[in-house]
């Protein structure tokens, strides 16, 4: 290992104890929780060497094999891949503390497979971010689909079923991918990302373009869950083991828009994505509508997870709509949004995870009087919705300043007013959390006793990623300067 | 009518993956037996790999196993050979779908140890009680 | 002249801020606790009154706490219209804090610990408003005002507690998240920039119907000022303990909303830009209409609190009518008023709580005859509803005098009328309240046992009333940072 290849040790060290945790950990449970922690520790080290040195010398570039690009594969690192691998690596980490717990207590005996696909995963999402292949793109998202499959089909009750229709639906949407791909292929002969982008403006093929772009597209929208091909999301998150969650939850939706916007930048060229402007309006207006729609049916929900799964769905809305906005303001917004969606969902799952840990539900009914059992998780809960909302100083705020800046600039005010009524309805959702945890139910009356309920918090494995990352929500809201313009910057394309 | 004729006799392959895709979405779509979904998963998958093993194809090419000095040298005539890649790609593919098929009967499995049946109709009727 | 970069406006902020802290972990012993409260209020006081002399000179402080958005730091920038609203509300803290001690333990509250580290949290708040720099700083603050107020305003945890404060932050951060966060980003958007001018920053760029949406946006957006119809939080918020209701009418809250709709007219978009687009008048109407209405509708009201808080919507009102009024001697009255208001409505209040803790009476109807036995409190109250209503020789004089003025200079008889009608509702709420107190033979059977109320209450209301008295004959150093603020 040196310094022209860490970022493969990086995706190489989970996927090694992958096998390691499989192995070693039939024997003992011991070896599992080192193992883990150890691996992700690394990985983030790592990652926080290669942002420093993209930021200072520029891409870097791998090729694997040997095999020149682009012909071959090449694992290229520039600033938003960078960011990506250590939002992923530091996210990872966090949701792993909780994990561990939670899987002690859910799937007792079966850690190590848990923790192996675990482990698969975030290689295969680390993969995701660093490869400068369209098909080696597929095939690392069907391996990030497969143990996802696998993770949450280890559930309880419904957990199989839910992970079935997953299988279906992601399915379908990754050989929609394939079948882009494919077009792409018979078009321009060569399936290095690089490469497309320099010989696909100069072909003279609208018709077969746009059905590339639109396949490929629909079906990353389909792994993302853009409304209205939602429909698996919400039954596989909450269905899902607590530890798998917690991880995938902030992960996978994420990974997949950056995804979206790898492919419109590095490979579609924005030029060609957005050359017919009824297509780009056309998908903010649904991009609005899966704002909506999602933030409308999490009110309807009467578990906390579940809404929160809704909540996802909306926030998937937000990211594509600024994006199609197709402006600085915009994709500034939606990478941001990114990587503060992705903290403040690893925030609101971590308490789940813990809420569950404790009492085994996370029913509305059941939350009664929380604040009073589990203060510290419920003050992080406080700032988690407070980032849902777009209370400044938390980075929710930050991300909803630009991604409305950009539907103004735009004119697209049917996005704004989406926004602007998604906060409201996400302020509704929270504080009606918030009040319930607060009072406890109507029939209590005056509280001028003592606290009827003793104090029951989680265990500090599972306390402390938790306020680390309430409190990242709001450094990385006060960073939002320096990332904007060392990182961020550096991608929005010359005549945005 | 000739011309519509006409197109389909000459793209035949297209056309039958068209209709093997369609199969398959109609398969995952409107059945309700869950192996009859995984099935026409399958279906659809595999109308894709064809679509793309059918992209390498040359009038007249043989077989892409060629005298390693030769290629070298640069002696020998693409048009003289089926294009490879494609069928080296979709043997990755292939192994994607069967990993797929594979986990997806294991869950399969669960469900019917879960549920004693494979219908969905029937599955959510017991999920409601 | 160039602005100081200082650590001292933060430092104000963070006292109290960091000041909650000790409050939390000297949770087991109030007098720990309580003596915590007084001394940050102390050493916020000192602070904000040693940043006074340098902007009498003219000067500003600037501090830079982020460097967030490009163009709009999130940065703090003491200058004479912030230095008027950071003395009221330090100095009003200061007696808040000695006012809520001796109320929490007459009634033995509960859960003081909360209360005590929320207010901290409050002032903190505030007093960022008061030294924003720019509009986000000052919407950043103004948002952690309204979610650390909510456990002040549901400190009884009762259901009435609950839907109230379901109410309050409906009203409240509905209207900042849906109106003006994004009149904040169109003027952004417009502009380039959020700082702080005089003269505005959309001078020649936004057309008329533009700077009337922007208007209307936020005046509406900024809902703690309670016009009309976005005022239903203020007698809903009225069921939190009465140190809460006057920290929430006469020092933050309120004084907040008002500052920010004054940042707004008079730095953001500007008397002349507004002038030339002649949004005077919608201004001026749509705080006259709040005015008249409030006041009727304090006419009927019987609880003492309620009373008093649709008195504060409509005196609210008068600030942003005084604003409004584009010309120079309207828009120093409603500066003015902001002051004159804080301490008068602030010595009501205090005398509302005190009555309380004596004799357990909330409702007029049944405070008859009252005044004979707490003497000092009903005095007090006299003075400050004099000082409301304009009366000299106290301070109210001064504002009220000047929005006549104003009203006169600018020939608009409507508001003119607006303004005498309103000062005889306000005597006509107000002085029934006294008379029965003093006038009016008791309900039989209750004479006994109601003595005056405890000393850590009688004094901040003595020293608020007094100070309404002073304000009339001393008004020069706030006459002075107002023009300093219009930039007359």
């Amino acid at each position: 290992m040196n310094a022209t290849n860490l970022h493969l040790f990086v995706l190489v060290v989970p996927l090694l104890s992958a096998l390691a945790i499989n192995l070693l950990g039939r024997r003992s449970r011991q070896w599992i929780a080192p193992m883990v922690l150890g691996s992700l520790a690394f990985s983030v080290f790592g990652s926080i060497i290669i942002m420093a040195r993209v930021i200072e010398h520029g891409n870097l570039s791998y090729t694997v094999g040997n095999w020149r690009p682009p012909y071959g594969i090449e694992l290229v690192v520039d600033p938003l891949s960078a960011l990506m691998m250590v939002l992923i690596s530091v996210v990872a980490l966090l949701a792993s503390f909780s994990s561990l717990k939670s899987v002690e207590q859910e799937l007792p005996g079966r850690e190590h497979f848990f923790f192996t696909l675990y482990m698969i995963l975030i290689a295969g999402l680390f993969g995701l971010v660093l490869t400068g292949d369209a098909f080696n793109l597929y095939v690392l998202l069907e391996i990030t689909s497969i143990t996802t499959y696998g993770l949450i089909a280890m559930g309880r009750g419904r957990a199989a079923l839910s992970s079935f229709n997953y299988i279906i639906m992601g399915s379908i949407g990754a050989c929609f991918y394939l079948l882009g791909i494919g077009y792409i292929y018979i078009l321009t002969g060569t399936l290095n990302m690089a490469d497309i982008a320099r010989i696909l403006p100069t072909l003279n093929a609208p018709v077969a373009t746009a059905t590339a772009i639109a396949f490929a597209l629909v079906g990353l929208w389909v792994k993302m869950a853009f409304f209205p091909l939602h429909s698996w999301l919400p039954n596989a998150y909450s269905q899902a083991p607590t530890g798998a969650g917690t991880m995938v939850a902030p992960l996978m939706t994420k990974v997949t828009v950056y995804l979206m916007v790898r492919v419109i930048l590095s490979m579609y060229t924005p030029a060609l994505v957005f050359t017919h402007e009824w297509i780009a309006q056309g998908v903010v207006w649904a991009a609005a509508f899966a704002i909506i729609c999602g933030s409308v049916l999490a009110l309807g929900q009467k578990d906390l997870r579940r809404m929160l799964t809704y909540i996802i769905v909306a926030e998937v809305g937000y990211m594509v709509g600024g994006i199609f906005l197709a402006n600085a303001n915009g994709l500034t917004g939606s990478i941001l949004h990114i990587v503060n969606d992705a903290l403040m969902t690893l925030c609101l799952f971590l308490v789940v995870a813990a809420i569950i840990y404790r009492q085994g539900s996370v029913s509305l009914v059941s939350l009664q009087g929380i604040f009073r059992r589990m203060p510290i998780t419920m003050a992080a809960f406080t700032l988690g919705a407070f980032a849902m909302i777009g209370v400044p100083p938390t980075c929710g705020f930050f991300s909803k300043w630009y991604l409305i800046l950009g539907g103004i600039d735009g004119g697209h005010w049917e996005f704004v007013i989406a926004l602007v009524v998604s906060s409201l309805i996400n302020a509704v959702l929270f504080f009606r959390i918030i009040e319930l945890g607060y009072f406890g139910s109507l029939q209590d009356g005056d509280h001028h006793g003592p606290p009827s309920t003793e104090r029951h918090e989680a265990p500090w494995w599972m306390l402390s990623p938790l306020v680390l990352t309430a409190v990242l929500l709001i450094v990385v809201g006060l960073s939002t300067g320096p990332l904007i313009n060392n990182v961020i910057r550096l991608m929005i394309p010359v005549g945005f | 009518m000739e011309m519509i004729v006409d197109e389909i006799v000459a793209k035949y392959n297209y056309w039958i993956y068209v209709v093997l895709m369609m199969i398959g979405f109609y398969a995952m779509i409107g059945k309700r037996n869950l192996m009859k979904k995984l099935i026409g998963m399958n279906i659809f998958q595999t109308s894709i790999i064809l679509f793309f093993v059918s992209t390498g194809v040359k009038k007249g090419g043989g077989i892409p196993i060629v005298d390693k000095y030769q290629a070298l040298a640069g002696n020998v005539d693409a048009a003289s050979i089926v294009n490879p890649l494609p069928h080296v790609l979709m043997l990755t593919a292939i192994v994607v779908g069967v990993s797929v098929t594979g986990v997806a009967l294991a869950v399969l499995q669960r469900i019917y140890r879960e549920y004693g049946t494979l219908e969905e109709d029937e599955i959510l009727e017991k999920l409601q009680r | 002249m160039t602005p100081i970069v200082s650590f001292w406006p933060m430092a104000a902020i963070l006292v109290s801020l960091l000041g909650a802290l000790p409050i939390i972990l000297s949770d087991r012993q109030p007098n720990l606790r309580e003596s915590w409260t007084i001394l940050i209020a102390l050493v916020k006081v000192t602070i904000v009154a040693s940043l006074l002399p340098w902007i009498l000179e003219g000067g500003s402080y600037v501090f830079t706490i982020a460097q967030v958005i490009p163009g709009v730091p999130i940065e703090l920038r003491v200058d004479a219209l912030g230095m008027i609203f950071a003395l009221v509300a330090s100095c009003l803290w200061l007696f808040t804090s000695i006012y809520s001690i001796g109320y929490m333990r007459a009634l033995d509250e509960h859960a003081q610990t909360r209360f005590f580290a929320s207010f901290a949290v409050a002032i903190s708040a505030t007093l960022g408003i008061a030294f924003a720099g720019n509009l986000l700083t000052l919407y950043l603050f103004y948002e952690v005002l309204s979610l650390s107020t909510y456990p002040l305003v549901t400190h009884k945890q009762n259901a009435e507690a609950r839907s109230s404060g379901r109410k309050y932050l409906t009203y409240i951060l509905g209207t900042s998240i849906g109106l003006a966060l994004p009149a904040m980003l169109i003027t952004y958007s417009v502009a380039g920039t959020l700082d702080f001018t005089t003269g505005g920053i959309l001078a020649g760029k936004a057309s008329p119907e533009l700077l009337a949406l922007l208007v209307v946006l936020f005046l509406f957006g900024f809902a703690k000022a309670g016009l009309m119809p976005f005022h239903g939080w203020l007698p809903a918020a009225m069921v939190a303990p009465t140190p809460v209701s006057s920290f929430l009418h006469g020092v933050a809250v309120v004084k907040a909303g008002v500052f920010a709709i004054f940042r707004v007219i008079f730095h953001i978009l500007g008397p002349e830009t507004l002038q030339s687009a002649n949004l005077g008048s919608l201004i001026t109407y749509i705080a006259a209409v709040t005015i008249l209405v409030a006041s009727l509708i304090a006419l009927t009201q019987d609880s003492m609190k309620r009373r008093l808080a649709y008195s504060t919507i409509g005196q609210l009102a008068y600030m942003v009518l005084g604003a409004g009024m584009l010309s120079a001697l309207g828009m120093l009255g409603g500066i003015m008023h902001l002051a004159m208001h804080a301490f008068g409505k602030i010595t009501l209040f205090f005398c509302a709580g005190a009555i309380y803790v004596a004799s357990k009476k909330k409702n007029i109807s049944q405070m008859d005859g009252l005044g004979r036995r707490m003497p000092i409190t009903y005095l007090a109250f006299f003075l400050g509803s004099l000082s409301i209503i304009g009366m000299p020789p106290l301070g109210g004089f001064i504002s009220k005098w000047n929005l006549l003025l104003g009203a006169v200079e600018g020939d608009q008889m409507v508001l003119i009328v607006v303004l005498l009608v309103s000062s005889l509702l306000n005597a006509a709420y107000f002085f029934p309240i006294v008379y029965r107190g003093f006038f009016v033979p008791a309900i039989d059977g209750e004479e006994e046992g109601i003595k005056e109320a405890p000393l850590f209450c009688l004094i901040p209301l003595s020293v608020t009333a007094l100070v309404s008295l002073a304000l009339f004959f001393f008004p020069d150093t706030l006459l002075q940072l107002a023009r300093m603020a219009l930039g007359i």
